[in-house]
């Protein structure tokens, strides 16, 4: 039962500096600042996202300085609210929600359908102009004034009272929605329209099943949270009284349209991740996932369901009753496919081939975290439970995990998977497995702290807090420490292998999948011979009953 | 408990312990499936890891029977964790009869916590260990969240309307309160003590602190000053309905619908009139107060009115010092 | 799909076709492709809009007094006109997409300047408008003022609406025209034909868009008055 492991035969392939890829094909600033191919869009991507990871990283870095005494001793409060502020709105926007799509999605997407390019490649050069724009308006706004409203940007604190430059950050966000509605019309109908012919809808790898989902909550939810930032902004300008009481508006109006999109949010900053989760189980199990269909149809369902959830963030805020109930029960509903994920991936190890390079220590760390932050989410679904622990440090946990621990372990165990194919350089494993572990490590005394931390009551966005509080926060800054030195080491042995790292075979790790199947770095319309379409995860294909 | 490593918080209030059970059968949940994925990755990873670089395995093979399975029994615990937080939530939710009515102001930065009797406090609250008390919250500027962590306690505090809030104190001592929504600059200065005293050291500790007129007393004042007393009589004689015996009664209304007399539509009334006009009377009449009125004096009015009703489902004050 | 009338098909269909993107096997689908990214952009905007809407809606409902007095001072006879002037370039446009998709590149462009014509005067009749409310004092912030303080509340609260939403709707109509000035010139050179033109069909599915919500909002701000006419409500 010995089927061959490496691509299909292809005539050998001249080294990386002799043939034509899409990285070598032109040359010059100009050549990537106008590009119109995907490829090179997912770079430019991963350059921003990078920068921004590291602007919002720092931020954090002066957050949990501070919070290492109970007094606020380092930095005014002021500061301290501008510098909780930058972490959120940076990570939030212009990190989490783009990192996957806009990079890996960006790249993979046309090359998984079969096709050439996206379906606009025009509009999506215009989406990383939109994302740079944004992100560069909300960098002036927090670096030279502050921005102090928390990410949530509340009203009417947000509209009447904050003295930073809300607007700005506010119009540099705005900007940056419209990069990420764009990108999610691109995507849905790139893999609606532009599949190679015979490559179905079950044929197609789970990434895209999710980055589809993604995608059709950045089209129906983005807006909302635009049209919310426009009356913010027009009440903050023009004195425009949705949401001030005075003038009859109601603050807690403004809840509901923030939270309409943000929650579903975070389902696009989980739901890629999670699609990443599921092409490094197959390929590190060398098999097809279980309950292929199951997964598929659960990225789906989160997609649906977490439009009809927001109001789990509002259980103290003076909804009614009956709301809260409502909005409780059904978010309970969306743990199912959750774990359903979670279960199909353990199956898929049973009776497996399990190698365990770092991309798969990254899934068993995703696993792992996910796992905590999904659990401790049925802490705050249950209302009678939620009351206590609201707007503290137990949620800052919470999302933590699923997002650091969670969303930015599926981009890193996805960039390890894909940097031979993306630029045809191999990183060193010894120094990514010894960053990983650090991560996994740093992370857990980062966080771990902070859910006790809640449980006995720290408020969130604190800058002083009682006295008996610090040894679980110096223990958290202590882990911050760990994590920061985790993260820099990828980005120095990532650049640093463009330079001098080994060039990787067209698949270094076995895996099926039609990227595989082409050369890396990939040739600048991606397929040089039609593509050969098979059933997705097609490890086995002699065994019987094998699909 | 170590007092440098706090690892639970206090049960200081009649509801805590039961919000604390809750939150002990999610932890065992939470522990049980996570050490089953871990231990199960463990297992997993060491007993399939690839021996040879050949190795291919047998594809899987979907099981509907197996799919079905690991969604519904998650799905049933998740089921029993929502209605039980539901029943939690809804015993935090519902005051018990003749609590002792307290009334709160935030504003940035500081909780203005006010006894019925005329009792001012500021970041502070006194209140004897046993009794119900409920909190009627508002704010003067921005979102607060009143916060009590032993009591596990919290309602936003939101512009333009009344939140409220009961708790019973199970034990003496004094408990942190806390500002639990970002309000700007000193959200985490906003912070205080809830002292729970014996009945007589309550007792005492109101007879001690020198209180001032009584909310009422203050309500009555402005009451007359405003000019309320031209038109609200009491015998209904006046061009507005009287505010006798209405607490709690539902009132007709000029555009067909029907309201509950409570504190919100109290306050509503105050600050805007012609919202909510009881059927029979014009709109004109009634001068909106917005603008003339801070929160700390509609609630002043609002005392004196409920003072105006004999019985009550809620007692403004305990019948101590010859108030009704 | 038009049918073949031009002559431009004999020889084009086996070459690269003009107008057809690299990234398309071939123009069936390419229009395919770009209609339903259109489509997908206009269900975000539906969102975009629908937030204004139930704003609107729970205003509405806790101020209906306000609002019906706020409504009443608009000018029923200008919301009227304007509606029939976009409903009149809805029908230009449809017609420039018409003759695009039978390849009458002159007649694309002499629709479309009707429809320009039309949307203009659309805007010239909400300057007009706007102008009076401001005269009127009736811009919400500090300058409102409203001769019934009863109802002042809930008539600033209707005129904020009222601003907010015609005012978003008429920043569509002028990125409408904008890109109604680019098309006019793509017409005038001839570059549509039976089997290009999709982005005239896209053009017209974004202009009949801005249209549709302004039917919603001519009734919901115009005519408000006239529903609670003969009711109760004070």
């Amino acid at each position: 039962m010995s089927a061959t492991l490496t691509s299909p035969p292809m005539a050998p392939q001249p080294p990386v500096e002799e043939r034509k890829h899409y990285l070598n094909a032109t040359h010059g600033l100009a050549s990537w600042l106008l590009t119109l191919d995907h490829k090179r869009i997912g770079m430019l991507y991963l350059i921003g996202i990078t920068i921004a990871f590291i602007l919002g990283g720092f931020a954090a870095s002066m957050v949990r300085m501070e919070l290492m005494t109970p007094q606020g001793d380092l930095m005014s409060a002021e500061n301290y609210n501008k510098a909780f502020t930058t972490h959120g709105v940076l990570m939030v926007f212009f990190v989490l929600i783009p990192a996957i799509p806009a990079t890996l999605g960006n790249f993979l997407i046309p090359i998984m359908c079969g096709a050439k390019d996206v379906a606009f490649p025009r509009l999506n050069l215009m989406s990383w102009y939109l994302f740079v724009i944004g992100g560069l308006m909300t960098l002036t706004a927090v670096v030279v004034r502050g921005v102090d409203t928390g990410w949530t940007f509340y009203t009417p604190y947000s509209s009447t009272y904050s003295n930073g430059a809300v607007m700005t950050a506010a119009l540099g966000i705005f900007i940056n929605g419209f990069s990420s509605i764009l990108t999610g019309v691109n995507f849905i109908v790139t893999i609606h329209k532009m599949r190679a012919p015979g490559l179905t809808w079950f044929k197609l790898p789970l990434f895209l099943w999710a980055l589809y989902a993604t995608s059709v909550i950045q089209v129906l939810g983005t807006p909302v949270v635009a049209i919310t930032i426009v009356l913010i902004g027009l009440e903050r300008t023009l004195q425009f009284g949705f949401f001030d009481p005075k003038l009859g508006g109601d603050p807690v109006l403004m809840q509901h349209m923030f939270w309409f999109y943000s929650h579903p949010a975070v389902y696009i900053m989980i739901l890629p991740p999670l699609g990443v989760i599921s092409e490094l189980v197959a390929a590190f199990c060398r098999k097809r996932v279980f309950g292929y269909h199951f997964v598929a149809m659960s990225s789906v369902s989160i997609a649906i369901i977490s439009f009809v959830v927001w109001g789990h963030h509002m259980f103290t805020s003076g909804q009614s009753v009956y709301a809260g109930l409502v909005f409780s029960v059904i978010t309970f509903f969306v743990a199912v496919p959750s774990a359903i994920k979670v279960f199909n991936w353990m199956a898929t190890m049973y009776k497996a081939s399990i190698s365990l390079e770092t991309p798969m220590l990254y899934c068993f760390g995703f696993i792992g975290l996910f796992t905590i932050g999904g659990l401790t989410g049925l802490y705050l679904s249950s209302i009678g439970v939620d009351i206590h622990l609201h707007d503290t440090y137990f949620v800052v946990a919470h999302f933590h995990y699923i997002m650091v621990g969670g969303a930015i372990m599926g981009l890193m165990g996805g960039l390890h998977y894909w940097w031979p194919k993306m630029t045809g350089r191999l990183y060193n494993e010894f120094w990514s497995k010894i960053s990983a572990g650090l991560i996994f490590a740093g992370f857990n005394f980062t966080f771990f702290p902070q859910f006790i931390l809640g449980w006995v009551g720290m408020p969130r966005r604190y800058h002083a807090y009682p006295e008996e509080l610090q040894v679980l926060n110096v223990f958290s800054t202590a882990g911050a420490s760990i994590l920061a030195i985790g993260y820099a080491m990828p980005i120095i042995y990532f650049i640093y292998s463009l330079g001098k790292g080994a060039p990787s075979p067209p698949n270094p790790w076995g895996a099926k999948g039609l990227e595989w199947d082409i050369p890396s770095p990939p040739p600048v319309e991606n397929f040089d011979e039609p593509p050969v379409i098979t059933e997705p995860y097609d490890y086995n294909p002699k065994a019987v009953g094998g699909h | 408990m170590n007092k440098n490593l706090p690892l639970v918080p206090e049960q200081a209030s009649s509801i805590a312990p039961g919000v604390d059970a809750l939150f002990y059968f999610i932890t065992i949940v939470t522990v049980v499936m996570t050490a089953a994925i871990f231990l199960g990755c463990l297992i997993l990873a060491i007993k399939y890891h690839r021996k040879r670089e050949d190795e291919v395995p047998e594809p899987p093979k979907e099981n509907l029977l197996v799919e079905v399975a690991w969604s519904i029994v998650p799905f049933f615990v998740v089921m029993i964790i929502f209605g039980w937080g539901a029943y939690v939530f809804f015993v935090s939710y519902n005051p018990p009869p003749h609590a002792m009515e307290m009334y709160v102001v935030g504003k940035q930065w500081m909780w203005k916590l006010q006894h019925p009797e005329g009792h001012r406090e500021i970041n502070e609250l006194h209140v004897p260990i046993g009794r119900p008390v409920k909190l009627l919250m508002t704010t003067e500027d921005v979102l607060h969240s009143f916060f009590i962590p032993d009591f596990r306690v919290k309602k936003d505090v939101v512009p333009g309307m009344y939140t409220s809030v009961w708790f019973t104190p199970t034990k003496t001592g004094k408990f942190h309160l806390y500002c639990a929504e970002y309000c700007g600059n000193q959200h985490s200065g906003m912070i205080g003590w809830v002292h729970v005293m014996e009945p007589a050291d309550y007792e005492a500790w109101l007879a001690g602190v020198n209180r001032g007129e009584t909310m009422a007393q203050a309500g009555e004042r402005l009451f007359s000053r405003y000019g309320c007393a031209s038109c609200h009589k009491e015998d209904n004689s006046g061009r507005c309905p009287t505010l006798k015996d209405i607490i709690g009664t539902q009132v007709q209304l000029a555009n067909g619908g029907r309201a509950l007399v409570d504190e919100a539509y109290l306050r509503e009334s105050i600050l805007k009139p012609n919202a909510k006009i009881v059927a029979g009377y014009t709109t004109t009449e009634m001068p909106t107060f917005q603008g003339q009125l801070n929160e700390d004096q509609v609630l002043q009015l609002i005392a004196f009115i409920k003072a105006q009703t004999k019985q009550q489902t809620s007692t403004a004050a305990p019948t101590k010092g010859g108030k009704k | 799909m038009a049918s073949h009338t031009t002559d431009l098909e004999a020889g084009q269909e086996h070459a690269h076709p003009p107008g057809l993107a690299h990234q398309f096997e071939d123009l069936d689908q390419q229009l395919d492709a770009t209609s339903f990214g259109m489509w997908l952009f206009l269900v975000n905007e539906i969102m975009f809009f629908g937030g204004l809407f139930a704003g609107y809606a729970l205003y509405r409902s806790q101020m209906p007094a306000g609002f019906e007095a706020a409504s009443n001072h608009l000018d029923i006879f200008l919301g009227g006109f304007n509606t029939v002037v976009l409903i009149g370039s809805s029908l230009t446009m449809a017609l420039g997409v018409r003759s695009a998709q039978l390849g009458r590149n002159i007649w694309v462009r002499n629709w479309l300047i009707a429809t320009l014509f039309l949307g203009l005067v659309f805007l010239g009749v909400k300057v007009i408008e706007y102008s009076a409310k401001y005269r009127d004092h009736l811009i919400p912030g500090a300058n409102f003022q409203w001769p019934d303080p009863a109802l002042a509340q809930g008539a600033q609260m209707f005129y904020v609406f009222y601003f907010a939403m015609t005012g978003m709707h008429a920043l569509h109509m002028v990125v409408g025209a904008g890109l109604l000035l680019y098309f006019i010139r793509q017409a005038q050179q001839g570059r549509y034909h039976a089997h290009y033109f999709g982005p005239i069909e896209n053009m017209g599915l974004y202009w009949h868009f801005v249209d549709i919500v302004w039917i919603f909002l001519f009734p919901l701000l115009y005519l408000l008055g006239l529903a609670f006419h003969g009711g109760g409500g004070h």
